[in-house]
């Protein structure tokens, strides 16, 4: 690693403050910064830690939708989450390994948007809305491709609110070696209609399958699904598996999502 | 470089630290508690586990700073004083739970955070909660045998592969 400074704050406020610093960034669970600070794709001077700040902590209904505190744990969400919001906690218990829930945050999750992350499928499929230290952002307009969102230099997550479906599932096949998704699928069951939002498989990052979104609003049942397919041509093509692998893993894993549910 | 000070295992510690030390190598270089180990260095393994205030970590993805004012625990607290070996270690020991021991460490802490939180896990929760500890000698099968027995459950009816 290069060198920097932490620095601490205890507030949300300072820690803004702080990130004005040149070539300041956030520092939260560190499971994913870490790893690319040792790797040197990243050189800043100053990192901001945000765990020492207690009003990112948290997890707790308000008024009808469920927030959670930017620099909350996977392991806390997958506590603190179990009775208002099942599906969520279930896939913060299925996220890494225990150590990694221990440290990681939601917070981190959503503004690294990594395009095999957990988190931003369940967000999207939500309809959540992040929370920022001067703004709110729809789901729908903060994911933008591949380890790219709608965030501004030094802006920070401070929340995320999840709208709570009537039913969800999240359907994650796991690459065994990251222990991250290979493909996985959110299937998310409105009054008004069904969302499903898919990581792991596209060269954009998380996306929602409106086809999908609207053959499940119709009719809520696997075999909805039958005939409908995504085109392999823009999905992610590695070692573990080639974009038409992917695209068959979507309609897969949201079957299976869908199935879960019915 | 910043000063830290921390409790590890029950003892009061402190040292000077830059931004970019991380816990292990503060554990490891300055403190001297060298059974913690360096397996990977890239978060995988899970040789480098410790217990920061009461949680599994891996102490190779956490900098020092991070731990400024925590309880940490190490296996070096794990055994008595005089060295007569906790539950855990005696099952590891009594079942065959390591060969080279590298891994030990790690699984040594991991398997008691599951036992705090979970005193009868299945084999099933078991290998779940090992998903972040990688061993490349054992198998696995004896390991989950020794926290199985450790927990107080019968092991006799688990294959012996
Ligand atoms: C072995 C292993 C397995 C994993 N498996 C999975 C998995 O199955 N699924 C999955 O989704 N993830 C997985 N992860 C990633 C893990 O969930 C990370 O915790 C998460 O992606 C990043 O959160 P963090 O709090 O650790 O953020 P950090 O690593 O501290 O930060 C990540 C990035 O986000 C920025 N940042 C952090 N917090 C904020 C904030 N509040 N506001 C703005 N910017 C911020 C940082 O500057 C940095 O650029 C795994 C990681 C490891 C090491
Ligand atoms: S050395 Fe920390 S996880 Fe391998
Ligand atoms: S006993 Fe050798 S790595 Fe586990």
């Amino acid at each position: 690693m290069y060198e920097f400074e932490i620095e601490r704050p205890s507030s949300v406020a300072d820690a803004v403050k702080a990130l004005g610093q040149e070539d300041a960034q956030p520092l939260s669970g560190g499971q994913t910064l870490i790893p690319t600070l040792k790797a040197r794709l990243a050189m800043p001077s100053v990192l901001v830690s945000l765990t020492g700040i207690k009003e990112l902590q948290g997890v707790e209904m308000r008024d009808g939708a469920l927030w959670i505190g930017g620099g909350t744990t996977h392991a806390t969400v997958m506590h603190d989450a179990a009775e208002s919001y099942p599906a969520l906690a279930k896939l913060a218990a299925r996220i890494g390994d225990p150590a990694v829930r221990n440290r990681g945050t939601i917070g981190g999750s959503l503004a690294n948007n990594d395009p095999s992350a957990c988190y931003p499928a369940a967000a999207l499929a939500s309809g959540a809305t992040i929370e920022t230290d001067r703004r709110e952002i729809a789901a729908d307009d903060y994911f933008q491709g591949m380890f790219t969102t709608a965030l501004e230099e030094g802006e920070i997550v401070t929340g995320v609110r999840f709208p709570i479906p009537q039913a969800a599932h999240y359907e994650k096949f796991i690459q065994p070696a990251s222990r991250f998704p290979l493909v996985a699928a959110y299937v998310a069951q409105f009054s008004d209609g069904v969302r499903v939002a898919i990581t792991g498989a596209s060269n954009e990052g998380v996306f929602r399958w409106t086809e999908a979104e609207a053959a499940l609003s119709e009719r809520f049942d696997a075999d909805a699904l039958d005939g409908l397919t995504l085109d392999g041509g823009n999905m992610i093509g590695d070692l573990h598996g080639s974009g038409a692998y992917r695209a068959h893993l979507c309609g897969v894993m949201t079957r299976r999502a869908v199935q879960a549910i019915a | 470089m910043t000063q830290v000070k921390m409790t590890v295992n029950g003892i009061p510690a402190s040292g000077e630290v830059e931004g970019r030390t991380l816990l292990v190598h503060f554990l490891r270089d300055d403190l001297e508690l060298t059974g913690t180990h360096v397996g990977c260095d890239t978060s995988q393994c899970g040789a480098c586990v410790v217990h920061v205030n009461g949680n599994a970590v891996k102490a190779c993805t956490m900098f020092a700073i991070e731990a400024d004012g925590a309880e940490v625990d190490t296996i070096e607290g794990q055994a008595a004083p005089d060295g007569k070996l906790n539950t855990i270690q005696q099952a590891f020991q009594d079942h065959h739970g390591l060969q080279c021991g590298f891994c030990t460490p790690g699984m040594v802490m991991s398997a008691a955070a599951l036992l705090k939180d979970n005193p009868k896990p299945s084999e099933a929760e078991v290998r779940h909660y090992l998903d972040g500890n990688i061993c490349r000698c054992t198998g696995y099968h004896n390991i989950v045998k020794a926290i199985m027995a450790a927990s107080g459950q019968e092991v006799s009816a688990l294959a012996a592969e």
